[in-house]
This record gives C-alpha cells, sequence and structure tokens, in this order.
C-alpha cells in the first residue's frame, strides 16, 4: 500500500499548479516526493489558488489514493492559511507523511 | 481567372464575385450577374472554377451561438513551448472539439495561440489542467478570458481596404468603358 502511495505516475496523471484559471505555472508533481519538493518551489499564489478549490486532497485521494493525507490536508483549510504560513503548514504535513511512508518500507 | 507557375490570379469579375458570395453566399447566380452586370452563366462558371481550384473552399452558416442558447464561455489560451515539439502541441490542439482556432506565434518565445470554448470556468479550467497542461512541450499557458465581444468577422477580400478600392475603381472603370 505504501509504495502504490510513493510510485511515480505516467504524465498525464501528475499534478499541474497553476495561479488562476487557465494559467498554468509549467511546474508539476509526477509522486508524492516530488510534489513534497513543489510545495516548497511554487508561487504562493499557487499554492492558495488549489488549496481552496480542494485541488490537492482530490488529487492526493483520486490519484496518490491516500486517503490519510487528504484528510490531514483537508483539516487546514479550516485554519483561513494564506502565503508562508500555508506553505510552511502544507510542507509540514505533507512531508511528515512522507517521511512516514518511506521509513515503513 | 489565369494561371502562372501552378498560381492562380483571379481577375476584378472573379473577385465582385467572391465579395458578393461572401456577402450572401445562399443568392443565385442569376442574382449576381444582375448586380455586375454580367451572365449568370459566367457567374456559374466562375464560380465553378472557384470551388474546383478550392478557392472557394465551402458554404457555411455562421450561428448566432447565443441566440441558439448555448451559454458557453470564450477564452484565449497562449501556449508557451519547447520549439521542437511546437508543431506537435498545435496539431494535437487542434484534435480537441472545444478548441476552435489554433495558431502558431514567434515572438521572444514560440507561442501557440488558440481560442478555446466551455460551458463554464470550471470546465475550461479541467480542460487545460487535463488535456493541455500534460501534453509533452507544453512549457507554461496564461489564459485570459473574454468579457465582451466588439468584433467578430471571417476574412474577406473586403477586409483589406485598398484591394477594395482597387477593385471598385477597377470595376467602375469597366463599366463607364461598357456604356
Amino acid at each position: 500500500m505504501n509504495s502504490r502511495i510513493l510510485r511515480t505516475l505516467p504524465r498525464e496523471k501528475a499534478f499541474y499548479f497553476f495561479t488562476s484559471i487557465g494559467n498554468y505555472t509549467g511546474e508539476s508533481a509526477t509522486s508524492l516526493k516530488e510534489f513534497t519538493d513543489k510545495i516548497n518551489e511554487v508561487n504562493e499564489k499557487s499554492l492558495e489558488f488549489h488549496f481552496y478549490r480542494g485541488d490537492f486532497e482530490k488529487w492526493i485521494v483520486e490519484v496518490l489514493e491516500d486517503k490519510d493525507l487528504a484528510e490531514y490536508v483537508r483539516k487546514l483549510r479550516g485554519q483561513g492559511l494564506t502565503g508562508d504560513e500555508l506553505r510552511i503548514q502544507l510542507y509540514t504535513t505533507i512531508s511528515k507523511r512522507y517521511n512516514n511512508l518511506t521509513s515503513q518500507i | 481567372m489565369k494561371f502562372k507557375n501552378n498560381t492562380v490570379t483571379l481577375d476584378v469579375i472573379d473577385l465582385k464575385i467572391l465579395e458578393a458570395l461572401q456577402e450572401d453566399a445562399r443568392q443565385t447566380y442569376t442574382a449576381i450577374g444582375k448586380s455586375l452586370g454580367i451572365a449568370h452563366s459566367t457567374v456559374y462558371d466562375r464560380i465553378k472554377r472557384m470551388e474546383r481550384h478550392k478557392i472557394i473552399k465551402k458554404y457555411t452558416a455562421i450561428i448566432n451561438a447565443e441566440k441558439a442558447g448555448a451559454k458557453n464561455i470564450t477564452a484565449i489560451m497562449t501556449v508557451f513551448t519547447d520549439p521542437k515539439e511546437s508543431e506537435k502541441v498545435a496539431e494535437k490542439l487542434c484534435k480537441a472539439p472545444q478548441i476552435l482556432e489554433v495558431y502558431t506565434s514567434l515572438s521572444e518565445e514560440l507561442l501557440i495561440i488558440a481560442k478555446v470554448v466551455a460551458e463554464n470556468q470550471e470546465s475550461l479550467h479541467t480542460f487545460i489542467a487535463n488535456s493541455v497542461a500534460p501534453l509533452s512541450g507544453v512549457l507554461r499557458i496564461r489564459t485570459s478570458m473574454v468579457t465582451k465581444k466588439f468584433k467578430e468577422t471571417q476574412f474577406s477580400i473586403t477586409n483589406n481596404p485598398k484591394k477594395l478600392t482597387f477593385i471598385k475603381e477597377t470595376y467602375n472603370k469597366i463599366g463607364e468603358d461598357r456604356h
């Protein structure tokens, strides 16, 4: 199960980072590892755009198939996070999950 | 209509016939002939020749989408591409029914400009995220939503004011010579 979540996805299943409707940044992630790294790199506008649309948890549950991580991310939404604070919280949550999964393999 | 080195040169009467057809493609050969002062058989022959040589590509209806009940949104999508993959990206975009027009353009970078329609902003985003961003060679995408349409027309020989003046002047001269 853990290795399934940690697998590398084909290009068409990747997460594509946008800053608004139809505006693609050129950044994408094809695995949980890459997704974690990109959370630290993409601009704040992109993080806020996807976070408040629920795009992150949708991709995490539907593509990565990690219900637990999706739930952790969903719970963050109630805190009204923006900017750097959002980046830090997202990165902490996702990287913690990534480290847990890799340590269990 | 004249042929030279496999290229077709249209004369003033051909251009006038095209202008008439672009105004109303359903008018009869007789009506066109009458308005131009030439025989309907001449109109027929010239139209058939222009159809054969694909100068007239097709006859179509221009639909008023709003009146037909379509509540679509239109967007202009600029796709920045890797120059090596640009042609392939453009060809793939052409296959999507949501995309009405596709052009390549060279400014500081190689771009593809496409006109896209969608039911709403969400379906536009889903289409771009699922079908355009994943294409190999796409570097980034900028999309602008159309908020108001001021003009939309097809290319017409009358779009070229110089040519139109030339046609009118020459045609009037022919008319004067006839009388």
